[in-house]
C-alpha cells in the first residue's frame, strides 16, 4: 500500500507528546542529571560520569538489598499463586456465595499501604498485638522487632494477606469465563477432578495468570510502605530492600548521586526481569 | 447404541412449578429407535436443548422416566450413561494433540493403551483427521474442532447415543454442507442412535430420519421431512418449516365449504370441529396457483430467488405467498386458487382435517 506523507500529521501527536515528557520523560531525566553529577548544593553541579554507577554496581550494601528483594519476590510468587489459585477453584460460582466471597477477597485491596503496615505492626506487637501476644502465650518466643527471621516470617504473611485477593480474584475471573459445556464434555469423557484442573481450568487461566505473576513481581519487587511501617528495615538491615535503601540513602544521607545511580539501575533490574517473565511465560504459551 | 424411551418426562428449572407455564418442558412422552437419527428442531427457548440435557443427563427431568433400551437411567449420571454429546461451541483440550484429544475418554477410562492407539486411529480415520493426529488440537479451525469433539464420542464403542446440541453454529457455511454429509455417513455406515438439535430448518430435514418439532415446551410433531411438510400437525409446524412458511387464514366451515371473506373454498373432504375457537385454514405457497380464475388478488411484491419467485399477494385483507417456478407467468389482473391437495384445516392451532 502506498504510504501518505502529511507533515501536519506530526501535530497531532504532539499532545500525547507533551503529556508523556511532563509525566514521564522530564522527571527521569532530572534523574538521570543526578546521576551523573555530582552537587553539594547552590545549584553546583559537577560532571561525575558513571563513577556513581560504578560504585552502586560495586556496593555491597546494594548487592545485599537486592539480593533480599529478590529472595521476597520469590518466596511470596511462590506461596501466593499456588494458593491464589486454590482459593479461585474453591469460591463458589453462583448463589449468594459469590459476592460474599467477592467482597471478603476484596477488602484487604481496598486498605491503604501503610494502614495495612500499622494493622500489622500492632497485630504483631508482643505485648498487645493479638497474634504476638497469642504466640507468647503458647510459649513461642516470637519477636519481629529483635529477630530478623520473624521480622520476615511477619512481612511475608503480611504481603500474603494483603496480596493473595488479586491473584485470587484474577484466577476467578479467568475460571468463570470457562463455558459450562467444557465441564460437561469433561464428566462425559470421564475426567478426574485433576484432570479438570490440568486440561481445561490451568490453560484457561494461562493469560490471567501471566498477569497476575507480573503484577505481583513488580508489586513485591517494589515494595516499601508495609515492611518500612512494620520494621522499618530492621533488625538491622535484615528487611531492607530496594527501595527502603534507596530511600535512606536519598533522604537520610542525602546522596543524591549514588541514589540517582540506584534508581535506574533499579529500574532497568524491574524491566528486564519482568521482560524475562513475560517473554518466558507468553513462549510457554505458544509452545503448548 | 439403544432404543430411547421418554416416559412422561417433564421438567421445570423452578423448584416448586404450580402451572403448566413454570414447566420449560411439558409432557414428552415418546420412544425413539435404537439406531435412529432425530432433529429437535424448534426456535430458541422451546425446550429442546431441555430435552436433549435431559437425555445426556446433564438435567435430571422433575418428572418421568428416561429409559435406555428399557433400563431405567432417569437418576445415572452423565458419566453412567455412555453417551457422547457434541457443543455448540467446539469443546477440546487446547493443550493436547489431536491424537490425545481421542485418547482422552478411553485414558480416563483405563483402557489398555493398546487398545486406546487402535481404537484411537481407526476414529482418525473416520473423522478424517488422520494427517493431523500429532497436531496442537488449538491451532485447528472451527470444523476440525467440531470433528475432534465428536470423535471423542465416537472412540469409545459402547456409546448409548450421540447428542448434537447445534453443533454447525460456528462452522462456515461452505463447511456446514461438508460436515452434514460425512455426520449423515457415519450414521449411515455405523447406525449410531443420533440426536440433534437445531433451530436450522434445512440442517434437521437434510440431516434426520425423523424431525421432532417443539414449540413452547411441547413437540408439536414427530415426523419425516416430507410430512412435515404435507401434513404439518399444528400452525407453528407450517409457519417453521418451509420457505416462506405456510399461508394460514381464518375461515369460516359451513358443510364442506370454508369461507375465506367473501369467498367460499370447496373442501377436499368435510370437516366440522366441535367446540373450537378458531378455524384456519393452512396452505404451502407451493400449492397456491396464480393464475386468471378463481380469487382476485393484489400483487404486493415479487421476489426473485433463483430457481423460483415469491409472489406476496393479498387476498382482501389477508397476506398469501405464492411460488411461482421460474418462467412462470404472473397475469395483469391475477387470481389465485387452492390447490386441494394442499388445503389443511386447523382448530386451535391442530390440524383436524384436510386432504
Amino acid at each position: 500500500m502506498e504510504k501518505t506523507w502529511n507533515n501536519k500529521a506530526w501535530f497531532m501527536v504532539l499532545p500525547v507528546l507533551l503529556l508523556v515528557a511532563f509525566s514521564a520523560v522530564v522527571p527521569l531525566m532530572t534523574v538521570v542529571n543526578y546521576s551523573v553529577q555530582d552537587t553539594f548544593g547552590n545549584n553546583q553541579f559537577f560532571w561525575a560520569g558513571t563513577d556513581w554507577f560504578d560504585e552502586i554496581l560495586h556496593s555491597e550494601r546494594f548487592h545485599a538489598a537486592l539480593g533480599r528483594n529478590l529472595v521476597f519476590s520469590f518466596i511470596i510468587l511462590a506461596i501466593e499463586v499456588p494458593l491464589g489459585i486454590i482459593i479461585a477453584l474453591n469460591m463458589p460460582r453462583k448463589g449468594w456465595g459469590v459476592p460474599v466471597c467477592l467482597v471478603l477477597m476484596a477488602l484487604p485491596l481496598l486498605i491503604p499501604w501503610n494502614v495495612v503496615g500499622t494493622i500489622w505492626q500492632v497485630f504483631g506487637r508482643v505485648d498487645i498485638g493479638l497474634l504476638g501476644r497469642t504466640l507468647a502465650n503458647l510459649g513461642i518466643n516470637y519477636n519481629y522487632v529483635q529477630n530478623p527471621m520473624h521480622a520476615w516470617f511477619t512481612v511475608i504473611i503480611m504481603d500474603i494477606w494483603h496480596w493473595t485477593s488479586l491473584v485470587v480474584l484474577l484466577c476467578y475471573a479467568g475460571l468463570v469465563s470457562i463455558p459450562d459445556a467444557f465441564y460437561q464434555a469433561a464428566k462425559i469423557d470421564g475426567a478426574s477432578r485433576w484432570a479438570v484442573f490440568r486440561y481445561i481450568q490451568l490453560p484457561k487461566m494461562n493469560r490471567v495468570l501471566l498477569i497476575a505473576v507480573l503484577l505481583r513481581f513488580m508489586d513485591s519487587f517494589m515494595i516499601y510502605t508495609e515492611p518500612f511501617v512494620v520494621t522499618g528495615g530492621g533488625p538491622g538491615n535484615s528487611t531492607t530492600f530496594l527501595s527502603i535503601d534507596l530511600v535512606k540513602m536519598a533522604v537520610g544521607q542525602f546522596d543524591l548521586g549514588p541514589a540517582a545511580a540506584m534508581s535506574i539501575i533499579y529500574f532497568l533490574i524491574i524491566l528486564l526481569l519482568s521482560w524475562v517473565f513475560y517473554t518466558v511465560m507468553t513462549n510457554y504459551d505458544a509452545e503448548r | 447404541m439403544a432404543r430411547i424411551d421418554l416416559d412422561h418426562i417433564r421438567h421445570a428449572y423452578s423448584p416448586n412449578p404450580k402451572s403448566d407455564k413454570d414447566y420449560a418442558l411439558k409432557e414428552v412422552h415418546h420412544s425413539w429407535e435404537d439406531g435412529g437419527a432425530y432433529a429437535l428442531l424448534g426456535p430458541s427457548g422451546c425446550g429442546k436443548t431441555t430435552l436433549l440435557n435431559i437425555i445426556s443427563g446433564l438435567i435430571h427431568p422433575s418428572h418421568g422416566q428416561l429409559l435406555f433400551d428399557g433400563v431405567d437411567v432417569t437418576t445415572l449420571s452423565t458419566q453412567e450413561r455412555n453417551i457422547a454429546q457434541v457443543f455448540q461451541f467446539p469443546v477440546i483440550y487446547d493443550t493436547m494433540t489431536v491424537y490425545d484429544n481421542l485418547a482422552f475418554p478411553l485414558r480416563n477410562r483405563g483402557v489398555p493403551e493398546a487398545e486406546i492407539d487402535r481404537k484411537v486411529r481407526e476414529t482418525l480415520e473416520m473423522i478424517d483427521l488422520a494427517s493431523w493426529a500429532k497436531k496442537k488440537a488449538r491451532g485447528l479451525t472451527a470444523d476440525q474442532k467440531q470433528k475432534i469433539s465428536l470423535g471423542r464420542g465416537l472412540v469409545r464403542s459402547d456409546v448409548n447415543a450421540i447428542l448434537f446440541d447445534e453443533p454447525l453454529t460456528v462452522i462456515d457455511p461452505h463447511m456446514k454442507w461438508v460436515l452434514r454429509s460425512q455426520l449423515k455417513q457415519l450414521h449411515q455406515r455405523f447406525g449410531y442412535t443420533m440426536v440433534y438439535v437445531t433451530h436450522d430448518q434445512t440442517e434437521a430435514l437434510t440431516f434426520a430420519q425423523k424431525v421432532v418439532v417443539m414449540y413452547d415446551g411441547e413437540i408439536v410433531q414427530i415426523g419425516t421431512p416430507e410430512e412435515l411438510f404435507e401434513r404439518p400437525k399444528h400452525t407453528f409446524v407450517g409457519y417453521f418449516i418451509g420457505s416462506p412458511g405456510m399461508n394460514v387464514m381464518p375461515v369460516k366451515l359451513s358443510g364442506g365449504m370454508a369461507q375465506i371473506g367473501s369467498h367460499q373454498i370447496e373442501l377436499p373432504s368435510p370437516v366440522m370441529p366441535a367446540n373450537a375457537k378458531i378455524i384456519e385454514l393452512g396452505i404451502r405457497p407451493e400449492y397456491v396457483r396464480l393464475g386468471r380464475a378463481g380469487m382476485p388478488v393484489k400483487i404486493a411484491k415479487v421476489e426473485d430467488i433463483g430457481r423460483h419467485k415469491i409472489v406476496r399477494t393479498r387476498l382482501e385483507n389477508q397476506d398469501i405467498a405464492i411460488i411461482v417456478e421460474e418462467g412462470g407467468d404472473i397475469p395483469a389482473e391475477p387470481h389465485i386458487a387452492f390447490d386441494p391437495k394442499g388445503i389443511n384445516i386447523y382448530a386451535d392451532s391442530w390440524r383436524v382435517g384436510g386432504q
